[in-house]
């Protein structure tokens, strides 16, 4: 019996949960999926039905699931955690065997009349995992060697999966998501020192290998690189979109052109308008305000989020919690740096913003479980 | 397990102090991000502005060329011309009044075309080109060039527009493109971006409409770059569209255009089919209008010009137009008699002139009753009372029913606008339509092709190939497409009995070869090209006891729209049938005179494959034959052959 389960009499029952939700936090990815509304009745060009209700559907189906996940004890997540790995693990295999192939990427399944995207599973499933994980081991141990090769594994076996499908973006964040969750476990410093310092020369070798028979990456992943570090290399290529999401932000200025006005997915120089370049539309439209709000607003849930955890003293639920606020924040960074041209373009939606049913329903499921944490935590 | 509490301390230690290294990773991130913005949305604003505003560029779409039509020789009957025209976009033009003033000093324009052309532009959004003027000529469009650099926003180019070379000839079979309209946008679902394209021109009418998803095309694009005026500097790359499929005819554009001139100025039309293949070879409704005024969009005065001529021109009455069929419905009568049983072959009946029928008197078409009478005989002098005798005989439905297996109230399916079913009534009909019971006097005038029976030259022409070859021959006007050539429809027999299609032939030829049959002034006295027909009047009014009594006053006294219908359906040659024909003329007066004469020409233009020899006609006619020829204005297939290559 844990410390968690010896406190039980202290926990709320039945509908009385409901108050005990961390509602700023409910309240922050309504208004953040309500700002993506917005966008997707806006780029396209103001007509409902093509992306804006669908996904206002599964925002409230989305919701559901939510509370229902909140409703249901941490304890019960956090026994579970392993299982929702192993299937995660299992459906990425079968999305190996059996997926469908879109834009060039072995990435869905069809399950019945529901396509699924495994590796949106993956990421949340790794996080509940690896807390799960260090909520059974002694904290004495986080440290040692042996006992941090064993989550590195866990986060690299998907990993693997997910490259070979192949998918840059989601392996980065699946390496990212597992990284945050070893991090606020307490492992040493010394190792992300390291680990940052062997990713350096791993991305040296990857250069390196250019043109190799060894060539590590494909080739129009090579191309993207080339046109991050001058887009106006080929400006009609790979380095348009680049080029022409950047013009989109920046001509936003201070307040924007206002909405619908925005003339760069007006007039369509925006590529994946819909999907993953949906923040340079915000910015344009609502200018630096707008895109800065947003910004601001998913600060907010991250820090409700570390709030929450730092008053929890249930060691997974405090992990989860931080592990599913982190994972967020980075794929918000991970995509703004992008659209920005901080970093190279890879697949990278928008969390709750960008239009894609998988990714919505998985990420408000995930917040069901920080619900759950905060609702029975300890007191 | 229960952690120790010392361990549960340290756990909370650890997580706290990791969850605040977090929040501050975050609130870097933050930063950063927020920095970048700050760069991007507030320092360098101008620069991305400027480049959004001039963004260098834009894709355009590339009209495809539209399908041509040529008819079955190969002949150009529509086409694409080089129309040179001027654009203007909002956007791009800025002070728009400005640059439309100083334009109207290149170009003439006139107060009112300007006040829409202001209009139109506001109302559309401000990156859509608006088209200000086409079909310039060169001069003009070398002015607007050469002023470009100081008129933003104006863009000359060179489109293609549809042409119709043939003029009139194929009007209502092809019929026209024009300006895509709101409603023609709302009735498509989904439409193709390029009907957005200002000007960009749909089919409307005929097989311009009916093909318009193949016509048309698929668009091409281009990628341009422009300078902040909007002013396309260079190409950058292009995907060229499809251009539309190529549509191959059945008709014959000089068959067309002899009929149309023989026709001349009367309210008519003619179908030529081939009586084997069903192929249409002509098919003319006159008086008709030159499609070409549609596509350049047709001024309202010659518009209503158009619309108040009581010949109307715009109507097809060839396959839109419903008469009553007069006595060319008499061979359906018959075979329907014949087909049921009850009449023979030989049967005679004794005409008086006229038939009591319950107490109304039904007249023959001559007064004083054709005597005796067999069935070539009656259909040679058209008696009518032999088939009002038969018909009562036979009913109403089988009449109906006959005419339907000989091709006529059906709908044909043709790719031409409102092709109509026409009417071979039944007592069921009549219940369903008025409320009332059939009465055997609705027979009567059934059975000689007045009352309810309506029919379309076309209809006539299918019964009278049908009549001819014995086959349910159905008509086809689409040789080929993109030269992949259309299935001929199955003509299966009409499991006729051959002795009774024999007997129709046989009374056909006496209509017009014998001495005494209705049409023989029009007959041929080639021998290889003999023909075979039958005449018709249909009455467009009822004829009253008072006007009886004065004396039925003949056509030419009467106003022209009260004068009846004349036709004539025939065949030739008689022995091995090639070409049908069916003509009727509007308010023309008798078959024999008014329709005959004519479908003789045109049959014979068709068989002898230009201008009929004089030899064909009888002697006594030749005189008046050749001045008649001399008087048409053909055209002339030698000036025409650069038709062939004209794109």
């Amino acid at each position: 019996m844990s410390y968690l389960e010896a406190n039980l009499k202290t926990v709320p029952t039945g509908l009385r949960k409901v108050l005990y939700l961390n509602w700023p936090v409910i309240i922050l990815l309504t208004a953040v999926a309500c700002t993506g509304f917005l966008m997707l009745y806006s780029v396209a060009g103001g007509n409902l039905q093509t992306w804006a209700e669908p996904q206002m559907k599964r925002f409230g189906l989305g919701m559901v699931a939510m509370l229902v996940v909140a409703f249901v004890p941490i304890w019960f997540w956090r026994n579970v955690s392993a299982l929702v790995y192993v299937v995660a693990l299992l459906l990425l295999v079968a999305v190996e065997l059996f997926g469908d192939i879109g834009m060039g990427a072995q990435r869905w399944l069809e399950i019945g009349p529901f396509r699924l995207q495994p590796s949106e599973l993956m990421k949340v499933a790794l996080v509940m995992m690896l807390a799960a994980y260090y909520d059974w081991l002694d904290v004495s141990r986080t440290s040692r060697p042996l006992w941090v090769a064993i989550p590195v594994a866990l986060i690299l076996l998907p990993t693997a999966l997910v490259l070979k499908q192949p998918d840059l973006g989601t392996s980065i964040m699946l390496i990212l998501g597992g990284g945050i969750v070893m991090f606020v476990a307490g492992v040493s410093l010394w190792y992300f020192a390291t680990v940052l310092a062997a990713g350096a020369g791993l991305i040296f070798s990857v250069l390196q290998s250019r043109g190799t028979p060894w060539q590590l990456l494909h080739d129009y992943q090579f191309r993207r690189i080339d046109t991050f570090l001058d887009p106006g290399s080929d400006p009609l290529g790979a380095g348009y979109n680049i080029m022409q999401a950047q013009i989109a932000l920046g001509s936003g200025g201070w307040a924007g052109r206002g909405f619908m006005q925005g003339t760069q997915s007006r007039l369509n120089f925006l590529p994946e308008k819909h999907t993953d370049f949906i923040f340079t539309t915000l910015a344009e439209e609502f200018g630096f305000v707008g895109a800065f709000s947003l910004l601001m607003l998913y600060a907010l849930i991250l820090a409700f989020c570390i709030l929450s955890a730092l008053s929890n003293r249930d060691r997974y639920s405090a992990i989860v919690t931080l592990g599913i606020g982190g994972t967020l924040f980075v794929f918000v960074t991970v995509n703004m740096a992008m659209v920005m041209g901080l970093i190279p373009v890879v697949g990278a939606p928008l969390p709750l913003v960008s239009y894609g049913g998988t990714a919505m329903m998985i990420l408000l499921m995930a917040f069901g479980v920080v619900q759950s944490a905060h609702v029975h935590r300890p007191r | 397990m229960r952690r120790s509490a010392r361990k549960a301390q340290e756990s909370s230690r650890q997580i706290t102090r990791r969850g605040l290294m977090l929040g501050a990773a975050q609130a870097a991130m933050v930063a950063v991000l927020g920095l970048r913005m700050r760069k991007m949305q507030l320092e360098q604003a101008e620069e991305f502005r400027l480049l959004a505003d001039g963004n260098s560029v834009k894709i355009r779409l590339i009209p495809p060329a539209r399908g041509l039509i040529h008819d079955r020789n190969g002949v150009l009957i529509a086409g694409n011309e080089q129309n040179y025209r001027v654009t203007i976009t909002r956007e791009d033009a800025g002070d728009v009044d400005t640059v439309i003033a100083d334009l109207r000093r290149l170009i003439p324009l006139s107060d009112d075309q300007t006040a829409e052309l202001l209009e139109e532009i506001r109302r559309r959004a401000p990156t859509a080109p608006v088209t200000i003027a086409d079909r310039l000529s060169w001069e003009e469009f070398s002015r607007i060039a050469v002023n470009a650099p100081a008129l933003p926003g104006i863009t000359p180019d060179v489109g293609l527009s549809r042409a119709y070379p043939q003029g009139p000839d194929f009007a209502h079979v092809v019929g026209y493109v024009g300006p895509v309209s709101d409603y023609d946008l709302g009735q498509i679902e989904n439409p193709d971006p390029l009907l957005h394209i200002p000007k960009f021109q749909l089919g409307k009418l005929g097989i311009e409409a009916k093909f318009e998803d193949q016509l048309r095309g698929r668009a091409g694009q281009r990628r341009v770059e422009v300078n902040s005026a909007g002013r396309e500097m260079r190409e950058l790359g292009r995907q060229m569209g499809e251009p539309g499929v190529n549509l191959q005819l059945t008709l014959d554009y000089r068959l067309q255009n002899y009929a149309a001139a023989r026709m001349g100025e009367e309210s008519a039309a003619a179908v030529v089919m081939d009586v084997q293949t069903g192929d249409l070879l002509a098919i003319s409704s006159s008086p008709a209008f030159d499609p070409n005024l549609f596509v350049r969009g047709i001024s309202g005065p010659d518009y209503r010009a158009l619309m108040e001529n009581d010949h109307r021109p715009l109507a097809d009455k060839t396959v839109q137009g419903l008469y009553p069929p007069g006595s060319t419905y008499k061979m359906v009568t018959a075979l329907a008699a014949l087909e049921a049983g009850v009449i023979k072959p030989g049967e005679t009946v004794y005409c008086p002139g006229h038939l009591e029928v319950s107490g109304r008197r039904f007249h023959c078409w001559k007064r004083a009753g054709h005597g005796r009478m067999d069935l070539i005989q009656s259909l040679e002098q058209s008696c009518d009372v032999y088939y009002y005798d038969i018909a009562q005989r036979v009913g109403i439905d089988k009449i109906s029913e006959m005419a339907r297996r000989l091709g006529v109230a059906v709908r044909h399916d043709l790719p031409m606008s409102a092709v109509a079913e026409g009417l071979a009534p039944t007592r069921a009909w009549k219940q369903d339509r008025y409320g009332q019971a059939w009465r055997v006097g609705d027979t009567i005038n059934a059975s000689i092709g007045q009352g309810y029976v309506l029919t379309s030259p076309l209809h006539l022409a299918v019964m009278t190939a049908r009549i001819a070859t014995g086959k349910a021959v159905v008509p086809r006007l689409v040789r080929s497409i993109d030269g992949v050539e259309v299935a001929l429809p199955d003509a299966p027999d009409l499991d006729l009995q051959p002795g009774f299609l024999d007997l129709m032939r046989r009374g056909m030829s006496a209509v017009v070869n014998s001495r005494r049959g209705t049409a023989n002034g029009s007959r041929i006295v080639a021998a290889e090209w003999t023909m075979a027909g039958k005449t018709g009047t249909s009455q467009v009014r009822n004829i009253t006891a008072a006007e009886r009594a004065r004396g039925v006053i003949s056509n030419d006294q009467l106003p022209w729209n009260r004068r009846d219908h004349g036709l004539f359906v025939g065949y030739a040659p008689y022995d091995n049938p090639r070409y049908a024909i069916s003509l009727v003329v509007e308010h023309g007066g008798g078959g024999s005179s008014a329709a005959a004469p004519v479908a003789r020409d045109i049959l014979l233009f068709a068989l002898h494959g230009g201008v009929p020899p004089l030899a064909a006609y009888p002697e006594s006619q030749r005189g008046r034959i050749k001045t008649l020829q001399d008087s048409l204005q053909l055209i002339d297939p030698d000036t025409l052959s650069g038709g062939r290559s004209r794109a």
